[in-house]
């Protein structure tokens, strides 16, 4: 619970000038995502800049320091009837607010409620060159300066220090109901995105194991209605599903195994992959468990209109997804923008970033 | 200034090499459309326009431009309200007006491919007979394009659920400033890596030129209704917004009209305001059948608790139309009443709204200039209107001045410069108000990573900082003379 960015510019300062690269860490949950990295490294931790710096719940905003827990946030917002609505998996309890942000990790409602760069509205950086900036606002809209908030999204920490984040916060649906079906992966697919295109209270659609799983939230007389309407059969203890899904803990993710992460047309097929896959976001996101080559993976993904990376797990030398070399170019000037003595994370996402 | 008569004609022809003639425009009078934006007050012509058809075409204007280092400002509609289109003397305007085909529609995945040309309502309209439509509702929807609302990040009166144009976006084609094409983003959710998808939204047209935009459809929602409350004085007006969020609704719509804005409006719309309020709120709450009514009883029950004077529910689509007229026509309505009305756009945090308006009302006094007020309440995005005769000297400046303390005010209260229609030339004083130095010079370090030579929309989104340094002087010498604007913080930097 307190404020240590002081310390940390001088951190930052101190690497510049030695020429010292930094491996940024929060609370850890997140390690084992992106490329695996020299070990030797100085550590940057920023777990200890912690704490809930504004929350007003009238306002729907909450600004925190980055090495603010998710456990500590979400439980403030509870209290007051709210919610990250982002979902964001934490694979530890340890996860942060600024991990989370660097990682771009959100859970089953994504499609529905955004992600958590779509739910941010400002940050707080350290750049390369030392110094502490603010980016956005605490406010919901804001278009002054580039969008340097929302870029970080994904970044995993390689353009700078994420220290404070500024969010949208939404009220929690008053009711939710799970409806479920059994159901081809292919008949599934077809039927999320059909349902998805309709104006119903829909924030959550997965197929796991034969069967089409959808969340329904909203006010109570609407959720009743729509369940009636869809006729599935109502999953009991529809909390502790999603839950286990956005944190990997159902039982059809094999963690001896490398897992990939497909982000992709929703409609798209991934042939002899969907049957033993789990779909999310109502057919955007698809988890495979297996061994497989990572060029061979990427070309199914183009051909399904999107990306591929290595989430966990295999060889962690190569995991994201390769960019045309156009936009190759682009990402290393602006990291040189951000980081010109390339200190943060170097290699984390991209073997040449 | 230089003599840019050589290179014009040396351009022109050029162009015309691979461009038909007539679209290549290069003598005063066809170039006189193309002086000024939406922001009309503010006018340059530029060097020549070209009017590209192909993707082809554009990248060789842009390699011509890069290798002779011509200024390059992107044109869609030119509504903006910024002047972020506003030419540049010794440069080229790039029209994308032929670019307006929509290139497919994707009902099964719920997704536009767009040329950058195509109007805001061209798509939901084209996507209406699948039960679709396309989010942001800019106000100028009839006219801007779908290019200049990524270049501007623009929103409307439905981002408070359904949010700007950045989170409804799949994917954007951009031509680097050396003509390349590069893709970014896909058909999925997210990519790997940072988001530059996030960065590119809202540059102003300073880091690339948008060619081809991949947008999100939503489902029509079943109904929509709209409440319409009258208030005797603006703070309960402001409680009332904050009450409803905090009951946990999140409205379509969220907008407030002051007295002023209400009487031209409903001079002109006769929708039936509420003329004797002091304020007004429209609250449109949409969704399913059940949900848009338990919703619609709690936002009247609770309007009434904030002492609303008068109470309209809309019960039918006809009527939620006319509700609907009123607000839409506030621009033109006050433009009946004034010679010339000048819009602003700052964000300021809900709370401080009736403060913000108290404060407007007391500058409105000191500079003699009428103010009309429109808000997106639900997001805190203030569109003050401020009245005033171009034709009488001075009064232009005056309503200039005036806008850019309102900018300045909605600093000082914790909100910002722009929530919706970007800097441009417009704001860009206000920039070293919001942000400092150091921030200004992460902005250039990332115009320079896209566009080392700063040839694209040069001037806009970001001053630089040597004008910085002017801009601060005088800023110091007049709150020296005014004394300072908040005592809280006028600078909420630590």
């Amino acid at each position: 619970m307190s404020d240590i960015s002081l310390e940390l510019q001088a951190q930052v300062t101190n690497a510049i000038k030695n020429n010292q690269p930094l491996t940024i860490k929060g609370g850890g949950s997140k390690s084992f995502m992106g490329r695996e990295t020299d070990k030797s490294l100085q550590i940057l931790d920023v777990s200890g800049h912690s704490g809930i710096v504004n929350y007003e719940p009238v306002e729907l905003i909450l600004t925190a320091r980055a090495g603010t827990p998710l456990i500590e946030i979400e439980n403030a917002l509870a209290e007051n009837n709210q919610m990250l609505a982002f979902e964001p998996p934490h694979f530890s309890n340890s996860a942060t607010l600024g991990g989370t942000l660097a990682c771009n990790q959100s859970g089953p409602g994504r499609p529905w409620y955004g992600s958590i760069r779509d739910h941010v509205l400002g940050i707080r950086l350290i750049n390369g060159t030392g110094k502490h900036l603010r980016f956005g606002g605490q406010v919901m809209k804001n278009v002054a300066g580039y969008d340097v908030s929302r870029l970080q999204a994904g970044a995993m920490g390689t353009l700078g220090v994420i220290t404070e984040v500024s969010l949208k916060i939404l009220p929690k649906p008053k009711a939710q109901v799970t409806l479920t079906w059994e159901l081809s992966a292919a008949d599934a697919l077809q039927k999320m995105n059909r349902l998805a295109g309709t104006s119903k209270p829909l924030t959550a659609a997965c197929w796991v194991n034969g069967r089409l799983y959808v969340r329904l939230s909203g006010a109570q007389s609407a959720v009743d209605a729509t369940a009636t309407q869809w006729k599935g059969n109502e999953l009991e203890q529809i909390g502790s599903f999603w839950m286990q899904l956005r944190e990997h803990s159902l039982a059809c993710f094999d963690p001896s195994l490398p897992l990939w992460r497909f982000s992709i047309n929703s409609a798209a097929k991934l042939n002899h992959i969907d049957d033993h896959s789990i779909i999310d976001w109502g057919g955007s996101q698809r988890w495979f468990s297996g061994h497989a080559e990572k060029k061979e993976m990427q070309q199914l993904a183009i051909k399904a209109g999107g990306q591929v990376s290595l989430f966990s797990g295999g060889d962690r030398e190569d995991v994201m997804h390769e960019p045309q070399s156009a936009l190759k170019a682009l990402q290393k000037n602006i990291k040189k923008s951000f980081d010109p003595a390339g200190i943060f994370n170097p290699g984390r996402v991209y073997k040449w970033m | 200034m230089t003599n840019t008569a050589p290179l014009k004609d040396e351009l022109s022809c050029l162009f015309r090499e691979f461009i038909q003639s007539e679209y290549v425009i290069d003598d005063d009078e066809t170039l006189k459309p193309y002086e000024c934006d939406g922001l009309s007050m503010y006018t340059q012509l530029p060097m020549l326009v070209v009017l590209p058809e192909t993707v082809e075409q554009v990248q060789k204007v842009l390699k011509i431009c890069h290798e002779k280092q011509v200024p390059v400002v992107a044109r869609g509609a030119g509504t903006g309200l910024a002047a972020g289109a506003m030419p540049h003397a010794e440069g080229v305007v790039l029209s994308l007006a032929k670019f307006n085909n929509i290139l497919s529609i994707d009902p099964i995945n719920r997704s536009a491919r767009l040329q950058p040309g195509v109007r805001n309502l061209a798509i939901s309209e084209a996507a209406k007979m699948y039960g679709l439509y396309y989010g942001p509702d800019p106000s100028s929807q009839i006219a801007c394009t779908i290019g200049g609302n990524v270049a501007e990040n623009s929103g409307g009166v439905h981002c408070l659920k359904y949010g700007l144009t950045v989170h409804n976006l799949l994917s954007v084609d951009l031509l680097t400033v050396e003509g390349e094409r590069i893709t970014i983003g896909s058909d999925g959710l997210d990519s790997c890596g940072m988001d530059l998808l996030a960065l590119i939204t809202g540059s102003e047209g300073l880091l690339g030129i948008v060619i081809e935009v991949q947008v999100k459809l939503l489902p029509i929602p079943e109904t929509a209704r709209v409440v319409m409350a009258g208030f005797g004085n603006v703070q309960q007006c402001g409680e009332a917004v904050s009450g409803i969020i905090a009951k946990g609704i999140i409205p379509g719509g969220l907008e407030m009209m002051d007295s002023y804005a209400i009487s031209a409006s409903e001079d002109y719309a006769k929708a039936g305001y509420p003329i004797d309020a002091a304020a007004l709120l429209l609250c449109e709450v949409d969704g399913t059948k059940e949900e848009v009514q338990a919703h619609i009883e709690e936002v009247q029950a609770l309007f009434k608790s904030f002492g609303a004077t008068s109470i309209r529910t809309s019960q039918s689509e006809e009527e939620r139309a006319l509700l609907w007229f009123g607000r839409k026509a506030a621009f033109p309505a006050v433009g009946r009443i004034s010679p010339d009305y000048y819009c602003m756009d700052g964000t300021i945090p809900r709370s401080q709204l009736a403060y913000v308006l108290t404060e407007m009302q007391k500058m409105s006094e000191r500079y003699g200039l009428k103010i009309a007020n429109v808000f997106h309440a639900g997001d805190g995005n203030l569109h003050p209107l401020i009245l005033f005769d171009a034709n009488v000297p001075g009064e232009f400046e005056k309503a200039e001045a005036f806008g850019g303390e309102i900018l300045e005010l909605c600093v000082a209260v914790g909100g910002c410069i722009t929530g919706e229609h970007g800097v441009g030339i417009e704001k860009i004083r206000q920039m070293i108000v919001q942000f400092s130095d150091e921030e200004l010079a992460q902005f250039h370090a990332i115009k320079d990573a896209f566009d080392p030579q700063g040839t694209l929309n040069p001037g806009k989104g970001v001053p630089t900082l040597k004008r910085c340094q002017e801009y601060r002087v005088l800023q110091s010498a007049k709150e020296r003379s005014l004394g300072s604007i908040n005592e809280s913080g006028a600078h909420n930097h630590v």
